[in-house]
């Protein structure tokens, strides 16, 4: 397929083009906030001190945006293999199950650094058993991997209700979650990094998972860029006929993909399940998933770009539930707004501005944008 | 004849509860024949069902509720054609986006203008579509049979009810009986084929999409101000979703959209009603798997285990004219 856009300078393409994307969202967003008949400026104020003003803050929003890596990443592989996995979310949520059954199992006996490990494998075992289906359907039957993992969410969904009002409930309780975990599933948190720099917290979920998040940032962008797997996957992305024709089995290259971004969507559950509640309760992902399709679009499918992104809305997040305590006219779902917003403008709309700046290089520079300047010779 | 009097009156909110499946389905199959992919049905549908209460309750007509919804749904269909149509953005993506901008800004606009948390006002009775009783319906309401399913079945709807289901034909004549139907089902097959006949692929496009605009509008009102009077939080629930696994499991033809919608609104009828009571020969079926049921019944119908759904060619793929 060729493009039908001329190339512009890598720092223009990565840098400028999803600045302006991302300003056009929150222009977008100020206006809603001027139309609810708020001051966006001083929002703006409220939602960047709330998530970085204290220390506290500044551990919520590393929280908020450790579960944004990993669902970032998750979107990104498969979107690198040329597949939109929309299906985050019910990956997430039922890799809570086997979560579950790891801490249910051994909180009592063990210590958390052998819980851990066990958790992780248990919940990428089980995202990634969950994406299987619907890359084997892809794969074999023709099957839209679109339709068929939005499905699988509204199964998940069902499941994990059905399962957490029946058979994960503790006997005599009525609220639909396990019972509280013990010492032993519970992750310690890693607030003491921030307090060397000198800010106090009181208290709050930021956990090892971060690190583990990180770690992943790096996995991945050594399997993209850096493997023959992340190769033939690129490869299938870009072109399926070139694939196909280059000898890479279509069948193994979509679920391995899928396996890698449901096993990537699983591990997010670690976050919340055990750095935060110690239980797994009804609905605990909470659109984290979507979240993640508006953060791999924004850092442009590139695992620092995601970790950035991911940054950026843990500092909505934090930062929008000061901000519906300052303005009570603005609750939390203002957040929802400028994530759709986001994802249309650095995701659907993301060459509206492009053929502007493209004539404004020409114009500036002919040569950044790949058009020689023949001096001398008359038109 | 007390079974008798059950099954009706699981059929009639059988009839009910997939009037808005339905109304969405017929708007996916518009958009999805021309070739737009659309995962916003439920963001169109749920914007439609708040612009639809709120102008109903602040100008006290419901025709005045319909026709806002009905704008606000074209409305945002047209970003959807902008974004997909004219950018050549992803569809997919366009959608997800509409979706999460229909949730956050109906609450948010919802509780800065109504101060209920994210309702709208309940509506009062010549604020909302009233149901239609037929002539003679309390009449025959005794006789055995033909009495409860005249008066319970046939009469006592609103007249979204019938619109939907008047819909049905009549999108049928209009893609399969005019010039319109035909060059949107050949966009949605062949776009370049539709071009080189020097008929404009976006505009055919965009005007596939007002017609989903139009039809997610009334299935919004329908919720807001039929179902349900006035607007709640996240009220579309994920019907927008449903319709689109029925649009699926009909094969984009509409007259099977209607039965799939009734299979889909019949299933949600019958876990209401037996709310976890037990059934004869299978005994308890969990209220969860009947929720499921629809998405699971789809994706067996993707896999190709009850014929092959086949969807429109072009579907999905951004038309460009150089190639």
């Amino acid at each position: 397929m060729s493009t039908p856009y001329a190339k512009l300078p890598a720092w223009a393409d990565y840098g400028l083009i999803p600045v302006i994307n991302l300003a056009v969202a929150f222009i977008v967003a100020g206006f809603v906030v001027l139309l609810v008949g708020e001051n966006p400026f001083r929002a703006a104020v409220i939602l960047v001190e709330g998530a970085f003003g204290k220390g506290t803050g500044i551990a919520f929003t590393l929280f908020y945006a450790t579960t944004f890596i990993f669902t970032g990443l998750s979107v990104a592989v498969a979107a690198h293999c040329g597949l939109f996995n929309i299906g985050t979310e019910g990956q997430a949520y039922i890799a809570g199950l086997g979560i579950a059954i790891v801490c249910l199992s051994f909180d009592s006996t063990l210590p958390w650094w052998l819980t851990f490990p066990m958790a992780i494998v248990a919940s990428a075992l089980v995202g990634a058993l969950w994406a299987l289906i619907p890359a084997y359907l892809q794969a074999r039957r023709g099957s839209h991997i679109v339709i068929t993992t939005i499905m699988f969410n509204f199964i998940a969904a069902s499941s994990m209700v059905y399962l957490l009002v029946g058979l994960l409930k503790p006997a005599g309780s009525q609220a639909p979650q396990t019972r509280n975990f013990l010492a032993g599933a519970e992750l310690p948190k890693l607030n003491w990094v921030i307090e060397l720099f000198g800010a106090k917290i009181r208290s709050a979920p930021l956990n090892v998972t971060f690190l583990l998040a990180l770690l992943m940032a790096f996995l991945v962008w050594l399997l993209i860029w850096r493997t023959k797997l992340g190769y033939e996957m690129r490869t299938y992305g870009h072109s399926p006929k070139a694939a196909r024709y280059a000898g890479i089995s279509e069948t193994r290259i979509i679920i391995t993909a899928m396996m890698i971004s449901g096993a990537l969507a699983g591990m997010m559950a670690l976050n919340p399940v055990m750095g935060d509640q110690h239980n797994v309760a009804i609905d605990f992902v909470s659109g984290a998933g979507f979240v993640g399709i508006a953060v791999a679009l924004m850092g442009r499918l590139h695992p620092v770009g995601i970790v950035l992104a991911a940054v950026l809305f843990g500092m909505l997040y934090q930062g929008g539930a000061e901000l519906a305590f300052e303005m009570p006219a603005i609750s939390r779902d203002m957040i929802v707004i400028i994530q759709g917003l986001v994802i249309l403008f650095a995701g659907a709309l993301e060459h509206m501005f492009r053929p502007y700046i493209q004539a404004m290089f020409a114009s500036f520079s002919p040569r950044s944008v790949g058009m020689e300047v023949v001096k001398g010779r008359g038109a | 004849m007390d079974v008798f009097i059950a099954i009706v009156q699981i059929l009639d909110s059988t009839i009910r509860l997939s009037v808005p499946l339905l109304l969405a389905c017929l708007a996916g199959l518009f958009s999805e024949r021309s070739g737009i992919f659309d995962i916003g049905l439920e963001g169109k549908m749920l914007v439609g069902a708040f612009a639809g209460a709120a102008a109903a309750s602040v100008f006290h007509s419901a025709f005045i509720g319909l026709g806002m919804a009905i704008l606000i749904s074209v409305a945002f269909a047209m970003v959807h054609g902008f974004a997909s149509i004219t950018h050549r953005g992803n569809q997919i993506v366009s959608g997800v986006a509409i979706n999460f901008i229909a949730a956050g800004s109906t609450i948010i606009l919802g509780q800065a203008w109504f101060q209920q948390g994210g309702r709208t006002p309940a509506l009062q009775p010549g604020e909302r579509f009233d149901a239609i009783v037929w002539p003679g319906a309390d009449a025959v309401r005794d006789v055995p049979v033909i009495g409860p399913i005249y008066a319970e079945l046939i009469s006592g709807h609103s007249l979204l009810v019938y619109l939907a289901f008047l819909m049905v034909p009549f999108t049928w004549w209009v893609l399969f009986r005019t010039r319109f139907g035909l060059r949107l089902r050949a966009v949605g097959e062949n776009p370049a084929a539709v071009d080189t006949a020097g008929i404009s692929v976006a505009w055919l496009r965009y005007r596939a999409l007002i017609c989903t605009g139009i039809l997610t509008g009334v299935a919004g009102a329908y919720l807001s101000m039929v179902q349900n009077g006035g607007f709640v939080k996240d009220m579309t629930a994920g019907k927008g979703y449903i319709a689109l696994a029925a649009l699926i499991f009909a094969k984009w033809k509409p007259v099977n959209a209607m039965f799939a919608c009734l299979l889909f609104g019949f299933l949600d009828a019958a876990a209401i009603r037996l709310q976890g009571s037990p059934l004869p020969i299978i005994g308890k079926v969990p209220v969860q798997f009947m929720q499921a049921l629809p998405y699971i019944l789809t994706v067996i119908l993707l896999a190709g285990f009850i014929g092959k759904a086949i969807p429109p060619r072009a579907g999905g793929v951004p038309y460009v004219k150089e190639r």
